[in-house]
């Protein structure tokens, strides 16, 4: 039993930044526009943080503040990154996916580059502490929900589900909400309502920027030691697919987020247990991938995401 | 677009892409004389900074990384002309390599034919690869670009195991090859002062006049053009739009395939154990946009990127970050991704100043 209590909270920590960066593909899909590069922006933001807190806390003494700090950097720097994307494919009418595999390629490029001008190595410093877990008072006695859910378990999980609540309020909830996707939908309708379509998009993927600047920088702090070039591995596309198999809604991107967080640990625990510890250890590093495919091939069906994401906007179509 | 913009578009993003390389490396304390350094002596051996005679083993170096890049960027274009974003070409590149591993170490057959074995088990293993994420584009709406990125991922993973597996591999690397498989020819190394160039220039230079042929001049190439520009469009005028996704994407994987294949036969002559993925399917997206996805232009920017990769470890032995190469390549496709747009404002800017002009006469 212990064993479920210890993978339960393992796939806590590995789900929180899928979940994270598809909820900022969820404000830029429904907005209407692809974002491809969240990839690309969790590696901007995960390295953004690790450095700032190596070169803020080099004895660990003060983790706190330069976790803080290195997180809200790294959101930030995500911001800024993902401003290339918006300003392609919402001003000058680039390819979504063209502009977005740009951004994967280049934040590839330029973390290593600045890391090897920074730390003269092709990764930052490994950093003292990241972020610990820790217990919640009184919630953590509950029996079953307490070892699973409060005992020994990063705080940023619990950010994660504030971020899905919020996001749902603000996306379903709102009228700026109704009208950011109706952006999503039938651009020239939002248009002819007066709504300003290209400042939404734009506000949708800034917000997808942040996010996902900020679960990468969850990722590196939480999985890692120290960044490096595949700090991320993946991860940004496995919150694609997490956006389609929730079907666009952030109660189903946190259901899917945790399926494949899941799907991951089975993999480190794969030796602990008696009949898959025969296979190969690529099979399970395989696994998490392979399961993504057979999920979107079972649930994800007839698609029911945003009609306009991904097209260039045209004033003139009708 | 008129003709001359399409020509002239992807040259100038080339140019910004180098411009905006030099000014990082500028920005960073480096010289960005050194940067242009390492590219000419990549191309031919000539060190600006120390002047000398050329030395062809740099050149064959030079075609010996350009000619994958080729393979991909055609890979990227054919599926690119179907409407299709082929972004596995790495996974596709690996398979490639591995089908052709296989057949080469445990498949005897007699010289020539054992390497053309090689290079069709290549291409099929790539082929099959694409498979899937055309299959499922097709039948349940599922965007190829996800499912080509984890099929990236489980590729690298998959053929890591298979390589490891065969007799005699080491943890790195497999056995050598039989010479009967190989395609590394000793008239092709002596001409360029012990380069590894090898055949592998034929299957290239084939692929890049079957690509024109399929794309230009064949029914079956225009209805993929077709289904490209508008699929309902050619739903509508009878053409089968699913069997044209299916078969651009299996087409583009043959060859990603035949890049992962020749790249085995000729410039290693064993299988190799990958950390992580080479990004040769990466670059041919690069390739395949500044080329404008049509054969020749391919060709010339395979060539020009071939160039930018092989330069990255004498950048790195300059001091300056080999990694610049890749923020290069991925500036000059966001700029060829946003050429639309900047054309369009030119045109407006240049227009509003006519306009302005003429106002001014008749004032």
């Amino acid at each position: 039993m212990s064993l479920f209590y210890n993978m339960f909270t393992i796939t806590l920590m590995i789900s929180a930044p899928i979940i994270i960066a598809a909820l900022g593909g969820l404000f830029s899909e429904r907005s209407g526009v692809v974002n491809i590069a969240l990839d690309g922006i969790m590696l901007v933001g995960a390295f953004v943080t690790a450095a700032v807190v190596v070169v803020l806390d080099p004895t660990g003494a003060n983790s706190k503040t330069a976790i803080l700090i290195g997180l809200i950097a790294g959101m930030a720097a995500g911001m800024v990154f993902s401003l290339l994307h918006a300003y392609a494919s919402i001003d000058l009418n680039a390819d979504q996916t063209v502009s977005g595999t740009a951004l994967n390629l280049l934040a590839a490029g330029i973390t290593v580059y600045l890391c090897q001008i920074f730390f003269n190595q092709q990764r930052t410093p490994a950093f003292i502490r990241g972020i610990t877990r820790i217990d919640v008072p009184v919630l953590k006695d509950i029996p079953v929900l307490g070892e699973m859910f409060f005992k020994q378990v990063h705080p940023t999980f619990y950010l994660t589900i504030i971020l899905v609540f919020v996001t749902w309020y603000v996306v379903f909830k709102t009228p700026f909400g109704l009208r950011m996707r109706s952006c999503g939908e039938f651009p020239q309708a939002s248009a002819s309502m007066g709504i300003n379509v290209r400042r939404m998009r734009y506000f949708g993927v800034l917000v997808s920027g942040a996010l996902a600047g900020l679960a990468g920088g969850v990722m590196v702090l939480t999985q890692d030691v120290q960044f490096t070039v595949v700090t991320i591995h993946g991860f940004g596309f496995i919150a694609i697919a997490a956006l389609i198999f929730g079907k666009w809604n952030p109660f189903g991107v946190l259901g899917a987020g945790m399926f494949f967080g899941f799907s991951q640990t089975l993999g480190f625990y794969a030796k602990d247990i008696p009949f898959l510890a025969t296979l190969p250890t690529e099979f399970f590093s395989m696994f998490p991938y392979v399961l993504t495919i057979i999920a979107l091939v079972i649930f994800a069906g007839k698609s029911v995401g945003p009609k306009a994401a991904g097209e260039i906007y045209d004033t003139g179509k009708r | 677009m008129k003709k001359r913009e399409k020509l002239a578009a992807p040259l100038i993003a080339v140019l910004l892409g180098l411009l905006v390389g030099m000014i990082i490396v500028i920005a960073s304390g480096k010289s960005p004389v050194l940067l242009i350094s390492a590219i000419v002596k990549s191309f031919c051996g000539f060190d600006i900074l120390a002047p000398g005679p050329i030395n062809p083993r740099y050149f064959g170096e030079f075609i010996v990384f350009s000619m994958p890049l080729i393979l991909t960027g055609l890979a990227v274009g054919f599926a690119y002309r179907t409407g299709l974003f082929n972004i596995g070409g790495e996974g596709q590149v690996m398979v490639g390599a591995l089908a052709a591993t296989v057949v080469g170490i445990l498949v005897p057959l007699p010289p020539v034919l054992h390497a053309i074995v090689c290079l069709i088990a290549g291409g099929v293993a790539g082929a099959l690869w694409a498979f899937l994420p055309g299959f499922l584009k097709v039948k349940r709406n599922i965007s190829e670009v996800v499912t080509a990125i984890m099929m990236n991922y489980a590729a690298l993973y998959f053929c890591n195991y298979i390589l490891k597996a065969l007799p005699g591999s080491t943890q790195t690397r497999t056995v050598d090859l039989p010479a009967s498989a190989l395609i590394k020819s000793d008239f092709l190394k002596q001409i360029t002062n012990n380069s590894r160039l090898h055949w592998g220039i034929l299957v290239v230079i084939l692929a890049v006049i079957v690509y024109h042929i399929i794309i230009e001049k064949t029914t079956f190439g225009y209805s993929l053009r077709a289904t490209g520009f508008n699929a309902e469009g050619a739903r509508y005028a009878g053409m089968k739009v699913e069997r044209n996704v299916v078969y651009a994407m299996m087409i583009s994987g043959v060859m990603a395939g035949l890049a992962g294949a020749i790249m085995v036969l000729g410039t290693f002559g064993y299988g190799r154990v990958l950390n992580t993925a080479e990004n040769y399917g990466f670059d041919g997206i690069a390739v395949a946009l500044v080329g404008g996805c049509n054969a020749i232009g391919i060709f010339f920017a395979g060539l020009l990127f071939g160039l930018l990769k092989v330069a990255q470890p004498l950048m790195q032995s300059m001091q300056i970050p080999k990694d610049i190469a890749t923020i290069i390549s991925s500036t000059i496709i966001m700029l060829v991704a946003m050429q639309n747009g900047i054309i369009f404002i030119m045109n407006r800017l240049s227009k509003k100043k006519e306009t302005a002009e003429k106002g001014s006469e008749q004032a």
